[in-house]
């Protein structure tokens, strides 16, 4: 595993050198389970666990944990679309307005944050779009490089929508972090179309089987105990559209950890 | 200001009103709808009882009732649109606005049933400056209040107390915001208007957030049942 300098130097050095360290302090985080984790994505979090956010023997600034996640997201974003708009020939002269849009969005996610955070944002890592060559043609083929972009938008929708609880003891946060959001979900609807898709996503459905795990369980159509199609007599597939699930942390960073070299 | 009416009837709402009206209104019409408007507004603005509206309640399920009642807004607009479609709708046009019009019945449906016997009534709805056969009408108008109703979550959010609440609020707004993109991209195809620079802003990559007073203003034109919003939190 090339664990990356750059977040590495974040870190405590006790967690960094100490898996058993690290552990214990992912579990106090209390959001990552590391039976589930995926070993590509544990960069990610050491990212998370920053020195500055979780002091050794401090108490675990929440807040903060929650800004570096999305910053971390952010970065592959901003990364993602600035090698996409500079790859000769990738996206057509009629979709690049789109994507340049998308792009200035991501690129101020990243400056926003990293304002929000300041000596405490994490670096951010180096990212491998083809994820070890299951995408191996992300920026010579739009149709993999849409692909992605659907992924990572829907993704990024799913993993602010977890984290709002996290962030209710601060509202000035908790209100930036649904009002990107939004935008995140704007993106995805029009990326989606792009593809002759649903701007919304149905059951938990994706023509991409690699990327099965972004629409896990949005197949939802319980809500706060309310079985909305019986109350509604909107069917199945719409109520699943109409409500967006979220993922965890631990989920989001299994799909992210990826594309994270 | 105690109810929605009193925010709604200002004179630059019914300038507006009389603005968009006469492109498209006879005089007649239009001197109606306007004088019944402040009519109404009198009749709420003279009124001392701050519960003269529909009271919307306090708390989280004072912001619930005020999700409801967009979400109300929302499905009745597009139920009209629905049932009888603008001149020269494609098949993916009206294939949009029927999920979107299902989209919103759930919303509103799911809202009834978690307040139970805390939800508000049935709004009665003002529809009367949207001409449901016009393209420009109904797409801007879904503009609208999509993109309303995305400012409005975002700033409702940290009202609430109940991370349950936050969370199905939060599931919800980026349905919104999905229906936002997909309708602005119908009025201006590939180009930067899904997420245009007036609803994001393009220093800060931020939606809009908006205020219960501020979405219920903007709102008010549309929803001739008085509300009262005094109640909620702030």
């Amino acid at each position: 595993m090339n664990l990356q300098k750059t977040i590495l130097d974040n870190i405590d050095p006790d967690i960094a050198s100490n898996f058993v360290s690290r552990r214990e302090a992912v579990n106090k985080l209390g959001k990552l389970s590391m039976a589930g984790f995926a070993l590509a994505s544990v960069p990610v979090a050491l990212g998370v666990l920053s020195k500055a956010s979780f002091a050794k023997g401090g108490t675990p600034q929440s807040v903060t944990d929650v800004l570096n996640f999305a910053l971390t997201l952010e970065y592959l974003e901003s990364s993602f679309y600035s090698q996409g708009l500079a790859a000769p020939g990738l996206i057509p002269s009629s979709d690049r307005t789109i994507f340049a849009q998308i792009s200035k969005h991501e690129t101020a996610h990243v400056a926003l944050l990293k304002g929000a955070l300041m000596s405490n944002a994490v670096a951010s890592p180096s990212f491998d779009f083809t994820a070890g060559g299951k995408f191996a043609d992300v920026f010579t083929n739009y149709t993999t490089f849409l692909a992605l972009a659907q992924g990572f938008e829907d993704t990024g929708v799913r993993a602010y929508k977890g984290q709002a609880p996290n962030l209710q003891s601060d509202k000035p946060t908790l209100t930036i972090a649904l009002q990107i959001h939004s935008v995140e979900a704007r993106h995805a609807s029009e990326v989606r179309r792009l593809r002759n898709q649903k701007g919304w996503i149905t059951q938990a459905n994706t023509d991409v089987a690699a990327l099965a795990a972004v629409y896990a369980g949005d197949n939802v159509t319980t809500e706060l105990g309310v079985d909305v199609v019986a109350v509604s007599g909107v069917g199945s597939d719409g109520v699943s559209e109409a409500f967006d699930e979220y993922l965890t942390m631990s989920q989001v960073l299994a799909i992210a950890g990826q594309f994270i070299k | 200001m105690d109810t929605i009416q009193v925010q709604g009837e200002d004179a630059l709402h019914i300038l507006n009103r009389v603005k968009f009206a006469t492109n498209r209104r006879t005089f007649l019409q239009l001197a109606g709808a306007s004088v019944g408007m402040l009519m109404v507004g009198c009749s709420s603005s003279t009124s001392t009882t701050p519960s003269s509206g529909v009271d919307l309640g306090s708390g989280d399920v004072g912001i619930l009732n005020y999700a409801y009642a967009l979400e109300q807004l929302e499905a009745a607009f597009y139920t009209q649109v629905v049932a009888s479609f603008y001149t020269g709708a494609t098949a993916p046009e009206m294939a949009i606005m029927s999920d979107i019009k299902n989209h919103e019945v759930a919303h509103r449906e799911f809202f009834k049933a978690a307040l139970g016997s805390s939800a508000i009534v049935n709004l009665e709805v003002n529809f009367s400056t949207i001409d449901f056969t016009s393209r420009a009408s109904v797409l801007n108008t879904a503009m609208t209040f999509e993109d309303l109703g995305v400012a409005a979550y975002n700033g409702a959010g940290k009202l609430l107390v109940s991370a349950d609440y936050l969370v199905a609020a939060g599931k919800i707004v980026s349905v919104e915001a999905r229906h936002a993109a997909a309708i602005r991209d119908l009025l201006a195809p590939k180009t930067a208007m899904f997420a245009g620079d007036d609803v994001v802003d393009p220093t800060s990559g931020l939606d809009r957030a908006f205020t219960p007073t501020q979405v219920l203003t903007a709102a008010g034109p549309y929803i001739k049942t008085s509300i009262n919003a005094s109640n909620l939190p702030s």
